[in-house]
């Protein structure tokens, strides 16, 4: 925590960044993003196991952008998140600083490259738990699949806190603003819930870099980063690609190679 | 049953006018005659026009209380409302809620000279205003009204600019921006702004009011306030976003103002204390 | 008008079979999956007594979809179709004092020169128990709005738990009378020496009357600027919120027949003031969160004659970047002081 603090001072007083995006002490026991821009403030920075929120929802937020040049305190997904946001042409190198905490101290990754060596050594897996939840729904049959997301997506009030949260919903006319036409109606009944969910859910595949935070974020406690795993886990298996594996766009969406296994579209 | 509030009247759409590029006029007329026996509204006031399955939208109400038996709207092809309104042809229904919001204090005019400034597709909020007081001719003093647009065929309700220059109780002066002019135009040629401060209609016992986009209310303000028109002489008529037009969903709600119930009349006065965030 | 009883926690569980067993429903905070919801009580052990719910109650006089019209196409003809709210009977159940109070100012709004019948009917058709806190937590700030965890307001019956077990029933209005005549000998006359259970502690964090006075001149400081820096621009904090009431109105609709729908909405959201020409009056993130602040502690007080907020806490804990209304407004208060 102390290199963190340190490190950051020192970026903050020669002005090689504007600002520090990090965690500070939230509510209680909890953790809340901070912006530090003032050097004799970098103590308010905490580095701890609470931290797990991805904080690069903040690298694409025009108001943030507009102080200057940017170190955020990165954690493995946020380093993910970085690099497929570079890949998406919605960073500059220059402008983006990556303070990724390593054992004992800070790594400052000052490259999309160097992003890229570090994330390599990460390991990839998603929490046991989650696992675990992913596992029984794809056991289970589509009928009890239905009921199960009926019964969980019947408490979301389409608040959008997991739209929000997330550092790959960047776009600034989002599918569900558009009326002409309306894509997917705006009320939180069932079927405007469900569409939501699903049409995100692929927006995000290929994309995703399995951070939990949308799931984290929805303060009625629908899993629904359970979703966006299970459309990047499919995306992986059938394509072999991966969100924020790389700051060169491979995106299996977006992409058709004439060896694919789908004749259909010949 | 209790009344729903949000509930709209049914209109026939009974003429259109192709105003200008993308402008149409709607006359409407209520599909219950006797609805229509009963409606009234005053001159300021604004209603929500449904295009059923589409949703509902915010105008002015463009004609005159003093006509009887209908009203009118005016609108721009915009977005998705106004769009599906648009592909309405006479004989279609439409909703209508209202007349909501306040009014212009046509009472508090009496005896007053009356200078209208008007830019593009803000005339038609000015347009009922003046109508009414063109039919209570002898309230008011002069009346004088400054109507621009960027060209010639964005002018709107170009048969009633013929009709009120052709009128002896009131002074009618047309601009197109320079460069919209067009062969034969005879009108002025002048962004409206500098065209009120060549006219330099005197301020002394006046209400001026004014109605236009952002930009041109932004220059025109000035002109008259050298003129010599005070804050609580100069009106004007604001839009927001809507939803209910009932104070009720917040949409429009600026400063402490609700642009549907306290609006959408305001004088320069009132207009100060508002923050910019309409 | 009120009127003072005790009753047994024993009794508690016959009124509340009384009250279903004359066909009302009763809902009320409960934990469900590890969260606190609003949701069927059927004993009153389902009843969480202290703790606050993520989601308000409110969604049982205005909830998050409702329909306020029907219609059909008919050639070049529209068959309008009124809509009539149903609203089976419901009793709120054990409450929290804060929630209690929020009705009011969903009431003001809903009834501000015209008259909402969906709200008025599902309203009417509601009766509120309150149930006084004893404990709160760092989230909560009733006392800094003129308010405390025993406030009556809102109530029809507050409930405030005794030292000896049970509780005091305070009887404030006739749909109370109307709830306890149900189950008339579960209430017993108060005893003298009847002792509460000490309400919460709530230590005030700012005044709300000085806090309106304040904002008048507050509204280009650059501190919303930076208190909005984390904000997202979702829209939990007003979804969960008791008094929030801001809405959208939305048709669906295909080649036969439609319909008008209400829905939540929220002024943290950037396209709820967007106009259709592109314009947007309030295009940044920090005059967003300066209208909830300003809406809730200086518009409706002065338009409406009430604080739109209620100090529940709710926005704060479901904030997912721990926008924490209390910090914000305490320091929106020493900003102020120091001129």
């Amino acid at each position: 925590m102390e290199a963190l603090q340190n490190k950051a001072k020192e970026l903050l007083a020669a002005s090689a960044v504007k600002v520090v995006i990090g965690y500070g002490k939230g509510t209680g026991e909890s953790r809340r993003p901070i912006f530090v821009r003032a050097a004799e403030r970098a103590g308010d920075l905490v580095v701890d196991t609470a931290c797990t929120q991805n904080l690069a929802t903040y690298l694409t937020k025009a108001e943030v952008r507009a102080l200057g040049r940017i170190a955020i305190v990165a954690i493995p997904s946020t380093l993910r998140s970085i690099l497929q946001l570079a890949a998406e042409k919605q960073l500059r190198e220059e402008n983006v600083l990556a303070l990724a905490i390593v054992d004992g101290g800070v790594r400052e990754l000052a490259t999309f490259d160097a992003i890229e060596e570090a994330v390599a050594t990460i390991p990839d897996a998603i929490g046991e738990a989650d696992q675990k939840m992913i596992d029984k729904l794809t056991a289970m049959s589509v009928g009890e699949r239905r009921a199960f997301w009926a019964d969980e997506l019947g408490r979301c009030v389409k608040c959008y806190a997991c739209r929000s949260s997330c550092p790959m919903c960047y776009c600034e006319r989002c599918t569900m603003d558009c009326n002409r036409p309306q894509w997917i109606p705006v009320a939180s009944h069932a079927i405007g819930n469900l569409e939501y969910h699903m049409v995100r859910a692929m927006h995000l595949a290929g994309r995703c870099v399995e951070c939990g935070t949308c799931g984290a974020a929805c303060p009625v406690g629908i899993p629904v980063h359970l979703l966006t795993f299970f459309a990047e886990q499919t995306v992986r298996r059938q394509f072999g690609q991966k969100g924020g594996a790389s700051a060169k766009l491979d995106y299996a969406m977006s992409t058709f190679k004439p060896d694919d296994k789908e004749t259909f579209i010949r | 049953m209790e009344a729903n509030i949000y509930k709209p009247y049914l209109m026939r759409i009974a003429a259109i006018t192709d105003e200008a590029p993308s402008v149409r006029t709607f006359r409407l007329e209520f599909a219950d005659a006797r609805e229509g026996e009963a409606f009234t509204f005053t001159t300021g006031q604004f209603g929500l026009y449904s295009a059923f399955g589409e949703g509902e939208s915010t105008f002015c109400i463009a004609s005159s209380p003093t006509r009887k038996g209908y009203i009118e709207c005016t609108f721009r092809e915009t977005g998705r409302v106004t769009s599906s309104l648009a592909d309405k042809d006479v004989g279609d229904i439409i909703g209508f809620r209202g007349p909501y919001g306040n009014v212009f204090p046509l009472e508090k005019w009496k005896g007053k000279n009356l200078v209208f400034v008007a830019g593009g597709i803000a005339l038609p909020p000015l347009r009922s205003v003046i109508w009414n007081c063109l039919d209570l001719r002898d309230w008011f003093k002069d009346i004088t009204v400054v109507y621009g647009a960027r060209g010639v065929n964005d002018l709107v309700y170009k048969n009633e600019l013929e009709d009120w220059g052709k009128r002896s109780d009131m002074k009618l002066v047309v601009t197109v921006d320079p460069g919209g002019e067009k062969p034969g135009w005879t009108g002025k040629v002048g962004f409206v702004p500098h065209i009120v401060e060549q006219i330099a209609p005197p301020a002394t016992n006046s209400i001026a009011i004014v109605c236009g986009p952002p930009i041109m209310i932004k220059l025109t303000l000035p002109v008259l306030a050298k003129l010599g028109f005070g804050k609580n002489e100069i009106y004007t008529t604001l839009e927001n976003r809507m939803k209910c037009g009932l104070g009720k969903c917040g949409r429009c709600n600026t400063g402490k103002s609700y642009v549907c119930k306290d609006g959408p009349v305001y004088t320069l006065a009132q207009l100060e204390h508002l923050p910019a965030e309409y | 008008m009120s009127e003072r009883y005790t009753i047994t926690e024993t009794s508690v569980g016959s009124f509340l079979q009384a009250m279903t067993a004359s066909g009302r429903r009763v809902l009320g905070p409960k934990l469900v999956a590890g969260r606190i919801e609003i949701a069927d009580i059927n004993t009153f052990a389902d009843v969480v007594q202290n703790g606050q719910s993520v989601v308000s109650a409110k969604g049982v006089v205005f909830p998050k979809v409702e329909r306020l019209l029907k219609y059909r196409f008919e050639g070049k003809n529209i068959a309008l179709e009124d809509v009539e709210p149903q609203a089976q009977p419901t009793v709120l159940f054990g409450l929290r004092p804060c929630e209690a109070r929020a009705f009011h100012a969903l009431d003001v709004v809903f009834n501000w020169d015209s008259k909402d019948k969906f709200f008025n009917t599902r309203m009417a058709n509601t009766t509120v128990v309150g149930l006084s806190c004893t404990q709160a937590d760092e989230s909560c700030f009733c006392t800094s709005l003129g308010s405390r965890p025993d406030d009556t307001q809102g109530s029809d019956i507050l409930l405030s738990p005794l030292k000896a077990g049970g509780f005091v029933a305070e009887v404030l209005t006739d749909k109370g009378k109307a709830l306890v005549a149900l189950a008339k000998d579960t209430f017993q006359p108060l005893a003298d020496d009847a002792a509460l259970v000490p309400p919460a502690t709530v230590a005030p964090a700012f005044d709300a009357k000085a806090l309106q006075q304040e904002l008048a001149a507050m509204f280009d400081s650059p501190l919303w600027a930076e208190q909005s820096l984390r904000c997202l621009g979702c829209g939990a904090c007003a979804f969960v919120c008791p008094t929030c009431v801001c809405f959208d109105i939305q048709d669906e609709a295909d080649t036969k027949q439609g319909q008008r729908l209400r829905a939540w909405d929220s002024c943290g959201m950037r396209i709820f003031t967007l106009h259709a020409s592109g314009h947007n009056p309030r295009d940044k993130q920090s005059q967003r969160w300066r209208q909830r602040v300003y809406h809730k502690f200086a518009y409706y007080p002065e338009r409406l004659g009430t604080l739109g907020c209620v100090g529940c806490g709710k926005c704060s804990r479901a904030c997912p970047v721990d926008m924490n209304l209390k910090q914000h407004l305490a320091q929106v208060a020493e900003a102020a002081s120091q001129g």
